[in-house]
């Protein structure tokens, strides 16, 4: 118990200070700026295929779920601000976090940790090149561009995913869904859902970076470390959820 | 008298409950290659990657270029890393960059250099370790063990050291390749780059190389001298840690 007190307390302090090097490292020199848009390329287009199916899917399942259910209630008029204001505020950050981050961090951890255990990292340290500005704010740079607009287009395919199944399957007028759906929501619906986006992308990239810089002992340490990015990067995005939540309804209800 | 390069004194490390340096002191003078010898797990490597400042003493002082570095950060170590040139017992060669690009990389990190005149740069780091240009465009994946291993020297020379840090340079190499990069750390001396420690359990290489051999044992310096007095001394630890290389 002790032991892994001790092991939670090390990884939660060595991802506070790799945030703050990564501040304190964010002035990049130009030459740099390639691999921003490089970082870009292979978080945003390469995630783009998995993000957009999955809010379709998502999308189609929560509107027909709630028309079934709110029929009940007669109140199946209102599944369209209802699934929008779920897709917009939660489903549509945190399905996209989740599941582009835990490629993406996976990802950045696998690279970062067969770099530290074949001692790469030491060979750019010793070549006096900040590896914390080579290797790691690109990617926090990238993810502060790439989780938002994934999360933009996710929005939206989500929402006109749900409004096709209720076109196909419940014969709804889609004029009248459309107009109930606009009275209803509000840009602040959709604004607070970017922001979180920001924060998780920022957060599941400095989790796969830290778990890759502090990988030990060989293959089968890179191994572990690349699981244990999938489980910090959900667990991370569903908890920092909930306080963004609270936050968010605070600063801006 | 030269100026010192290193001074180490009273240098200490632990990792965990293990004491791996204990009280460690050393000067390595401008001009000077010392060898650092002991047997696997005796703390060489440690010794190293603190003079490069790769990891911090947990007591003592180290000097480096003039500078003491136990309590620098990462980024002001940087600049005193440009100063010297570490080759690693696995190369440590970037493995997604081919050789061109390895041996590129110091050149496009710290210098505004055009491409033609990196390119030509790469190729005489090459010809200094005997590489032809034919290996430029091969993956470290692609290359032996002796090419990766001068491969790596090549790109420790793009940062035009003052001083070059050898991780046993001959590990893992057959006796002919061994012999190779042995006489490749001597004639770098005659000009390049004169001053080096190089860690190693090769007798025969710190015989070809070392102005000065220390060896480890136990954490401490057993001994530390000229090349002669220490390898053909009669301190018993000394002796017996040889007669188990020898063998």
């Amino acid at each position: 118990m002790e032991a892994y007190l001790r092991r939670t307390a090390v990884w939660y302090g060595g991802v506070g200070l790799l945030t703050g090097q990564v501040f304190r490292s964010l002035a990049l020199p130009p030459k740099y700026f390639r691999l921003v848009v490089q970082e870009i390329e292979v978080m945003g287009v390469q995630s783009l295929g998995v993000a957009l199916t999955a809010a379709i899917f998502t999308g189609m399942v929560f509107t027909i779920q709630s028309a079934v259910n709110m029929a009940r209630f007669g109140a199946e008029s209102y599944v369209g601000p209802l699934a929008a204001l779920a897709i917009l505020r939660e489903l549509g950050p945190v399905l996209t976090a989740i599941l582009v981050g835990g490629k993406v961090a996976s990802g950045i951890t696998a690279e970062l940790g067969s770099m530290k255990v074949t001692e790469q990292i030491d060979a750019l340290r010793t070549l006096g090149v900040n590896y914390i500005k080579r290797l790691v704010v690109p990617r926090v740079l990238a993810a502060l561009v790439v989780f938002p607009l994934l999360t933009v287009l996710a929005d939206a395919v989500g929402v006109l995913g749900g409004m096709a199944i209720m076109f196909l399957e419940r014969g709804a007028d889609i004029y009248a869904y459309w107009n109930v759906t606009t009275y209803w929501v509000v840009p602040k619906d959709f604004l607070t859902g970017i922001g979180k986006s920001v924060f998780f992308g920022v957060i599941v990239t400095l989790i796969g970076c830290y778990n890759g810089l502090s990988t030990q002992g060989g293959t089968e340490g890179l191994g572990r470390a690349t699981t244990a990015t999938v489980v910090h990067v959900t667990m991370g995005v569903i908890v920092s959820d909930f306080f963004l939540t609270k936050l968010f309804l605070t600063l801006f209800y | 008298m030269p100026e010192p390069v290193v001074e180490a004194v009273d240098l200490r490390k632990s990792f965990d409950s293990t004491e791996v340096l204990r009280d460690v002191s050393f000067t390595v003078s401008k001009g000077e290659t010392l060898v650092v010898m002991g047997g696997s797990g005796a703390g060489k490597t440690v010794l190293l990657r603190l003079v490069a400042g790769l990891i911090r003493p947990d007591g003592g002082q180290l000097r480096v270029f003039g500078r003491s570095i136990e309590h620098l950060s990462e980024e002001e170590l940087l600049p005193l890393r440009r100063r010297m040139g570490y080759v690693f017992q696995g190369a440590a060669l970037f493995d997604s960059l081919s050789v061109r690009e390895n041996v590129a990389y110091p050149f496009r990190e710290h210098t505004s250099l055009g491409e033609a005149e990196i390119a030509e740069r790469v190729v005489r780091n090459l010809s200094l370790v005997g590489l032809s240009s034919e290996v430029l465009p091969l993956l470290p994946s692609e290359l032996s063990g002796g090419m990766r291993k001068r491969v790596g020297i090549a790109r420790a020379l793009s940062v035009e050291p003052e001083m070059l840090l050898f991780d046993e340079p001959t590990g893992g190499l057959d006796p002919t390749n061994s012999k190779l990069v042995a006489e490749l750390i001597l004639q770098l001396r005659g000009g390049v780059c004169d001053t080096a420690i190089v860690v190693t359990h090769d007798v025969e290489l710190a015989k070809t190389v070392a102005d000065r051999v220390a060896v480890l044992i136990d954490g401490r310096f057993g001994a530390l001298g000229p090349v002669d007095a220490v390898l053909g001394g009669n301190d018993p630890a000394v002796q017996a840690f040889l007669a188990g290389a020898a063998r």
